[in-house]
């Protein structure tokens, strides 16, 4: 066989975003050193657990060529019901897998539209996540749901430390390696990139492409809800607005970690090193006392150049 | 497995494709199905494996009704489809692209990637093929595309086999092994339908025939029993000419001049030169480097070093639109990929490489578009509803027919075509060798890239050889043998 010129790109595609991050690590170590202190390093963890929970979620969407807008608002709808279950006297370890439940059932909700209902993602999830939100408003009246109990269990959740590090940074740690083996070593991811690369083909070949991709919607649901009992935790309580513009978090994390979003290409890793990225960034720039609105340019400025560079290859 | 398909109809909205068609399947026979294109040929093969639902009629297997409620199903019950439209994941690599639908794994979905590569080997060994597993199934050619579903369908294990077009991108080396595979399936048993427009094939390796024209059965027939012209009659409902027209060559001055084209690995530097209403044929073993050089020479890829000269000024070509701007057109061989836009018409698709004739002012002017599209509809027998059907609903055959239909319509200097004929019946492909009899009249010159030995003979003034990369030899009409080009091809031995 015949050498293709693939090196290159390739090369880029796998490192090109964990460069990124290791450059910006430098810049913003030698302008303010205390950015690399354990303790921040911890914190940052910390900050990005959330937003990459989300966005392995959405990576596994992405690769079929969806999206999903709605993560933000089954963050806060899940939220608010543990938080209500937990003020009822439901036992919070019990109330919080009955919201994560309720979470995935949500995603659900969203697969069973996208392809049953055969309707373009980005608006199915456009309109549940208007719909998940005024339910949320609905039930909390508006207003945070607070008194919700002091179990230590539930405590640790958002603010306690296993072995050294915060918790939500071990779940994140976890659910990584927990999806990536899913992604990239099951049948089941198999058929998620398949369905991206190409779906006609797909169900030509048998796949069953809306059952699939039910799971995935689901996935999603699952993986924000666990971010919105992680955020209830650490804020203990539950905000009606809460996870607002999350969903354009995690999309960015995605897209910066390299997944394309017509679907069929990427890696949840790639997505791991986005969501640091994105939280690198934040975190940097409030050591460095850039005004909040200045780190809105600037991030989306980062989005912009990261994609031009993943053009550019090709 | 024994198969019995009576009296089938199927009808797309208002379009009838089939209406009344018998076909039988014995156990260890290959059974040839012919038809033009458009005949409904992939249609009735859809049925019998569940991908559509026939409106009417009985499908019995071993003598008992059955009907699948998806493709799947018949899978499960031991069919197997290589289907005319690849169906290829271009971002999945080769390894992963023969297992898709049907991974190995443990109970939890874990893959078994050990025991895939095994199998694979196993089968690439049986097929000859040697492409390596991790490369990316979009960087592969389309004849390796098609080795990669002939693979995925022999490894399954089926009891019958549905080719459709398997050798249309293969050339005679890579189909001479398959032609033993498939002999060694049917002493196991193996029932194989095999759907084909060349002649040669079906008659090489055929047991039954069974010809289609106009969504019904013409005739089955035992091959002993039949010959090339009575099939060609019964496809086409009359009389054929020759298969190649008479052709005058007359050519004129040197329209483009190719001086030691070089990209590392691929080809090296290639030598040649064009002259108007001249047809230069090329043929070459698959991976010969063939489609690479026309490719680079149209500026899809980026050449290393080489000079390309267009009526005697050297020019630079960097990407496709500098090559239209200095005359060229190029008829790719990745057609459904590359050559339509599939949500468009018939007719939008035939107007579009030629918008600024039709439209110089920049108002389309549909009239001047219509009577073109319909004037090409015709010439070249495209089976459709009207100029205005969705193209994607096309037979494979006829979707080929508009992407020469849309290229002939604009009138570069060099119109260079990879495949022309590939998938087309007898019928249209004489229809084509005509219009490049027209083109190379008016003074254009064609470069015609072709794995179809009698096609290169019958039409080229002139043949360029490529072997691994490199132009291994030059031979005029008159010299040319089957042989004598085999032996450049292959290397002189
Ligand atoms: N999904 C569809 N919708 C509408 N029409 C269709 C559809 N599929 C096929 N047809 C029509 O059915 C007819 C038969 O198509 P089919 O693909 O079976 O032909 P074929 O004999 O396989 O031809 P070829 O040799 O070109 O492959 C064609 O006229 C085509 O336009
Ligand atoms: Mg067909």
């Amino acid at each position: 066989m015949k050498l293709e010129a693939t090196g290159k790109s390739g090369i880029w595609q796998k490192f090109g975003p964990l460069l990124a991050l290791v450059l910006l690590f430098i810049v913003i170590t030698v302008l303010n050193p205390s950015f690399m202190e354990p303790n921040n390093i911890l914190n940052l963890l910390r900050q990005t657990s959330i937003n990459a929970l989300i966005a392995f979620g959405m990576t596994f969407i992405i690769l079929t060529g969806g999206i999903d807008l709605s993560v933000g608002s089954i963050l806060a709808l899940s939220s608010a019901l543990m938080a209500g279950m937990m003020v009822s006297g439901l036992d919070p370890i019990l109330a919080i897998l009955v919201g994560i439940l309720l979470g995935a059932i949500m995603g659900v909700i969203n697969g069973i539209l996208v392809s049953k209902g055969k309707m373009a993602p980005f608006i199915v999830t456009l309109a549940t996540m208007t719909i998940f939100r005024g339910l949320t408003l609905v039930y909390t009246d508006g207003k945070p749901i607070t008194g919700i109990g002091d179990s230590e269990m539930f405590q640790m959740l958002g603010r306690g430390y296993f072995l050294g590090l915060p918790v939500p940074a071990v779940v994140m740690v976890i659910a990584f390696f927990i999806l990536w083996f899913l992604l990239h070593k099951t049948s089941f991811g198999r058929k998620t990139y398949a369905i991206g690369g190409n779906e006609r083909a797909s169900r030509i070949s048998g796949i069953k492409v809306d059952r699939v991709k039910v799971a995935i919607y689901g996935l999603a649901g699952t993986m924000a809800a666990i971010a919105g009992a992680i955020l209830t935790s650490r804020l203990n309580s539950a905000q009606p607005t809460a996870g607002q513009s999350y969903e354009m978090d995690a999309i960015a994390a995605v897209v910066l970690g390299g997944t394309s979003l017509s679907g069929g290409k990427g890696r949840l890793f790639g997505t791991l090193v986005g969501v640091l990225i994105i939280g690198t960034l934040n975190n940097g720039m409030n050591l460095l006392g850039v005004s909040s609105f200045y780190q809105q340019v600037v991030k989306g400025a980062v989005i912009l150049i990261a994609v031009l560079l993943d053009r550019k290859k090709s | 497995m024994q198969i019995e398909m009576h009296n089938i109809y199927k009808a797309f909205g208002q379009n009838k494709v089939l209406e009344g068609v018998h076909f039988s399947l014995e156990a260890g026979e290959i059974h040839a199905l012919m038809g033009e294109n458009g005949a409904g040929k992939s249609t009735l093969m859809n049925i019998l494996t569940g991908l559509h639902k026939q409106d009417q009629g009985t499908i019995k297997i071993n003598s008992t009704e059955t009907s699948f409620k998806d493709s799947k199903e018949a899978e499960e019950s031991g069919m197997a489809f290589i289907r005319q439209e690849l169906n290829i994941w271009p971002e999945m690599t080769v390894l992963e692209n023969l297992f898709i639908g049907r991974e190995m794994s443990n109970p939890f979905g874990v893959l078994k990637n050990k025991q895939m590569k095994a199998c694979a080997k196993e089968i690439f060994k049986t097929l000859n093929i040697s492409l390596p597993f991790d490369k990316e199934a979009g960087l592969c050619s389309v004849g390796e595309q098609q080795m990669i579903e002939i693979a995925k369908a022999l490894m399954t294990d089926a009891e019958v086999i549905i080719m459709d077009e398997p050798t249309a991108a293969l050339t005679d080396r890579e189909i001479e092994k398959l032609f033993e595979v498939m002999k060694g399936l049917t002493n196991k048993g193996v029932s194989l339908v095999y759907i084909s427009h060349r002649m040669e094939e079906i008659f090489a390796i055929c047991d039954r025939i069974t010809v289609m024209r106009d969504g019904k059965t013409v005739d089955t027939k035992r091959i002993a029993d039949t010959n090339f012209d009575e099939v060609v009659q019964k496809m086409v409902g009359r009389e054929l000419e020759d298969r190649f027209p008479h052709r005058e060559a007359n050519p004129g001055d040197i329209v483009l001049d190719v001086k030691g084209l070089t990209k590392k690995g691929l080809f090296e530097d290639i030598h040649f030169a064009v002259r108007q209403g001249e047809i230069v044929g090329v043929a070459g073993l698959m991976g010969a480097g063939r489609t690479e050089i026309m490719r680079a020479l149209f500026g899809v890829d980026q050449i290393d070093s080489g000079e390309i000269t267009i009526e005697g000024k050297k020019v630079s070509i960097r990407k496709p639109t500098d090559a239209v701007r200095h005359g060229l057109a190029f008829i790719t061989e990745n057609r459904k990929e590359e050559g339509l836009i599939l949500d468009f018409s018939v007719r939008e698709n035939i107007g579009l490489p030629n918008l600024k004739s039709f439209a110089p002012s920049g108002i389309v002017k549909t009239e001047d578009e219509i009577n073109f599209a319909e004037m090409m509809i015709k010439r070249l027998h495209v089976k459709t509803s009207s100029a205005e059907t969705i193209i994607g609903n096309l037979s494979g055959g006829n979707q080929q027919k508009v992407v020469i239909a849309k290229w002939i319509g604009t009138s570069p200097k060099v119109l260079i075509m990879d495949e022309p004929t590939r998938g087309i019946d007898v019928g249209a492909k004489r229809e084509i060798y005509e219009l490049m009899n027209e083109l190379t009249e008016r003074g254009i010159a064609v470069i015609m890239v072709s794995s179809e030995l009698p096609e290169i003979m019958g039409m080229s003034d002139r043949i360029l050889v490529v072997h691994e990369g490199e132009i291994a030899g030059e031979l005029l009409k008159q010299e040319a043998t089957q042989e004598k080009i085999m032996a450049l091809a292959t290397g002189g031995n």
